[in-house]
């Protein structure tokens, strides 16, 4: 059980409940689900500690729009590693909504699909093993490929434009 | 044809390295078969019923003769001296050892092959016209979109986990070989009324167990704007489709729920907000794409060539082979010359590795080192000259590869069914054997002119019984395969999904039944109506009352 972010184990700094669950003292982070955020908007912003989203597999990212600037971190709950719509949400938050807080991959996240999610934006992995081990799978799983065909918001130089410079420079 | 460069050989090298990794880990326990299976799943490593299955992509059919020639390498040394070119324009061998499929990954990767996209709930291999580049009818070569999409498709890191695989094909000319309209996605090139050619997009077609013809989804979407707008129906896919039922995951069925008046609005919505971002195409790249793909150096010649025309009327065998299988070609004095892997009474599709290794020489000689694999399981040379006919078919012909039956009821798509596949019902390649043999006399072939029979051994529909003038689906009946007569269907730009001409016939009966629905078409034919024409004109009743009588 280990969170990894920016080459790092990090130390699990929130609490997460569920629907119904009962909240923690004012002053810790809280991570809620999105339904619930909806609901309780008003008085979870109000509390004193920090507060995260999580999003399940049906959310729509979008309904975050007006609070993503008090969001600290958005977690995105992989339930199976075949349900891809988690890929998307990353995306959608980070390329179109702009959120800069932390996104963490929850749930049934992998090694063979850390590096799918990087690309679509997140930036946090909670792994179900311990800390180096978990280290090393993202550390290995993020150079396993080094060429990118497909152009999305993480920063990766695509096949593509590095042909155009090669071919600018040779002209 | 498009060369790899070396941001594409990378790619490929390091998924063969990953790839054998991943393999060792299995042989060494490691992993288990069910952490191992998703792996090998997205290298093209099937497990069937005998043993594993590797399925080679062959990106949009198209083929250079050093490829072919590897492909029949790889036969030999890893398999029994054979593979199978499948609808999907793609390659299986079906003998190959664990151990040794990372070797074989790594020889196919000399080549610039790879198995990337052709399993898994990934976008697959997009597959296009078999004769694309040489076609008199095209309006414009599809392959350097097709090169496009592959690139844009391959580990598209938003959609290697969709609720269901999902396949592309793109057609060039208004007369479909490619079967677009029975993809998740068929896109259509044609002209808009201001003279630019772009693409008409089709969504929600497909086969399986509930087909659907695709549903235009836009008219017309310019060249540059196309990728931002495939995007744009994937993430919508991706996030709305159905992720409850492996049966009800597919496209097809969202557009078929949700209607396709909902899906556009949800499309265009999306596209609205990446349109003008990054994927879109400029006319430089597209251009640098079509220049890769430029036609070969083709002689000027004139179209009538008189040593074809004495070989045709000196040789009636090669007049057959000329008849049916050779086509128009754009440049006048050539021809487009289609391999049939479908010999009288042969496996539809099979080939042996010399059979392999011949055309890829032939291809080297006479047609410029271009090779086509159709989604009907034939091969193709795209470019002969006219005057190099004779020569070719000679040499096809000693080879067993000179079938003159192309489009004919001998040109039978047939699934492997259960003599190879986990997933069959029936067994479905002795059946189209048997037909084969059956109808395997030349002149009364070409008397009952184009038929497609196309033969599924379950309800997964791989040999596309939906869309076959008569389609045939094996299935099981308490442990006695049955087979189910499907008639009317069709892949082409009129496609239509068969109907059920009513109960099932045992192996005993089928063939039989077939031969009945022949005879009754040749009976009541009007002139230059092939067995489609004459369905569509006169209905199920004449053809069923031959199959059922009173019963």
């Amino acid at each position: 059980m280990a969170i990894v972010k920016n080459d790092s184990v990090i130390e699990q700094e929130w609490i997460t409940v569920d629907a119904e669950g009962d909240l923690p003292a004012s002053d810790e982070n809280l991570i809620v689900p999105l339904a619930r955020f909806k609901e309780e908007r008003d008085s979870l912003l109000g509390r004193n500690g920090g507060l995260g989203v999580q999003l399940n597999p049906g959310d729509a990212p979008e309904d975050l729009a007006d609070d993503l600037d008090r969001l600290s971190i958005i977690t995105v709950n992989f339930p199976a590693y075949t349900d891809g719509r988690g890929y998307s949400y990353g995306r959608v938050l980070r390329e179109r909504m702009g959120f800069t807080g932390e996104l963490r991959a929850v749930g049934d996240v992998l090694r063979d699909q850390i590096l799918y999610m990087h690309r679509c934006g997140f930036d946090a992995y909670d792994l179900k093993v311990e800390g180096e081990v978990a280290l090393n799978k993202v550390r290995a799983a993020l150079k396993e490929m080094s060429v990118y065909y497909q152009p999305t918001g993480d920063g990766r130089v695509t096949a593509q434009s590095l042909r155009e410079r090669r071919r600018a420079a040779l002209q | 044809m498009y060369r790899y460069d070396d941001f594409d050989r990378q790619l490929v090298h390091e998924r063969t390295e990953q790839f054998r990794e991943q393999v060792k880990r299995r042989l060494a326990g490691d992993i288990t078969e069910e952490q191992f299976r998703p792996l090998r799943l997205m290298n093209g490593v099937y497990l069937q019923l005998h043993a594993y299955m590797l399925r080679v992509a062959v990106p949009y059919g198209t083929l250079r003769a050093d490829q072919l020639r590897q492909l029949g390498m790889i036969a030999r040394v890893y398999d029994k001296g054979y593979g199978h070119f499948t609808t999907r324009q793609n390659i299986q061998y079906n003998w190959p050892k664990l151990d040794e499929i990372p070797d074989a990954l790594l020889d196919l990767a000399k080549v610039e092959m790879h198995a990337i996209q052709t399993s898994g709930n990934c976008i697959r291999n997009t597959t296009t016209d078999q004769y694309a580049g040489a076609a008199a009818d095209e309006i414009e070569d599809p392959r350097p979109y097709c090169e496009l999409i592959r690139q844009w498709s391959t580990f598209h890191p938003e959609f290697t986990y969709l609720p269901r695989k999902f396949k592309i094909a793109v057609t060039g000319s208004p007369n479909d070989r490619a079967a677009v309209k029975v993809h998740d996605i068929g896109l259509r090139m044609h002209q808009n009324d201001a003279g630019e050619t772009g693409f008409e997009v089709m969504v929600g077609g497909g086969l399986g167990r509930t087909p659907f013809v695709g549903k235009t989804i836009r008219d017309f979407i310019g060249k540059n704007d196309l990728f931002s707008y495939l995007e744009a129906i994937l993430r919508v896919y991706n996030r709305f489709g159905r992720r409850d039922n492996k049966y009800k995951a597919r496209i097809k069925i969202l557009v078929h729920e949700e209607g396709i008046d909902k899906i556009r609005e949800l499309v265009e919505e999306e596209w609205a907000q990446i349109k003008d971002g990054s994927l879109r195409v400029d006319d430089a790249e597209i251009a640098h794409y079509i220049e890769q793909f430029a036609p070969p150096a083709f002689e000027a010649l004139f179209d009538d060539d008189a040593d074809f025309e004495r070989h045709k009327s000196e040789n009636r065998r090669f007049a057959n082979w000329v008849r049916s299988n050779v086509i128009e070609h754009k440049q006048s004095g050539y021809a487009i010359a289609n391999v049939s892997l479908k010999p009288i009474g042969g496996i539809p599709g099979d080939a042996t590795d010399t059979q392999m290794e011949l055309v890829a020489d032939l291809s080297e000689k006479y047609s410029f080192g271009d090779v086509r694999v159709t989604h009907e399981q034939n091969l193709v040379l795209p470019h002969v000259k006219k005057a190099d006919l004779f020569a070719v078919w000679s040499e096809l012909d000693k080879a067993n590869l000179g079938t003159a039956n192309l489009g004919y009821v001998t040109d039978i798509i047939s699934c492997p069914g259960l003599d190879y596949c986990a997933l069959a019902t029936a067994r479905s390649i002795p059946l189209s054997q048997r037909i084969s043999e059956r109808f395997g006399d030349l002149d009364r072939q070409h008397d009952i002119g184009e038929l497609k029979i196309k033969i599924s051994g379950c309800i997964n529909a791989c040999g596309h019984h939906h869309v076959g003038h008569i389609g045939i689906l094996g299935l099981d009946k308490r442990g006695k395969e049955f087979y189910q007569i499907t008639l009317g269907g069709d892949a082409s730009q009129d496609a239509s999904i068969g109907k059920i001409a009513g109960a099932g016939f045992s192996e005993a009966e089928v063939v039989d039944a077939i031969e009945s629905l022949v005879t009754k078409y040749i009976d009541i034919r009007e002139s230059g109506e092939r067995f489609i024409d004459t369905y569509r004109r006169v209905g199920m009743d004449p053809f069923k009352e031959v199959l059922y009588g009173d019963r």
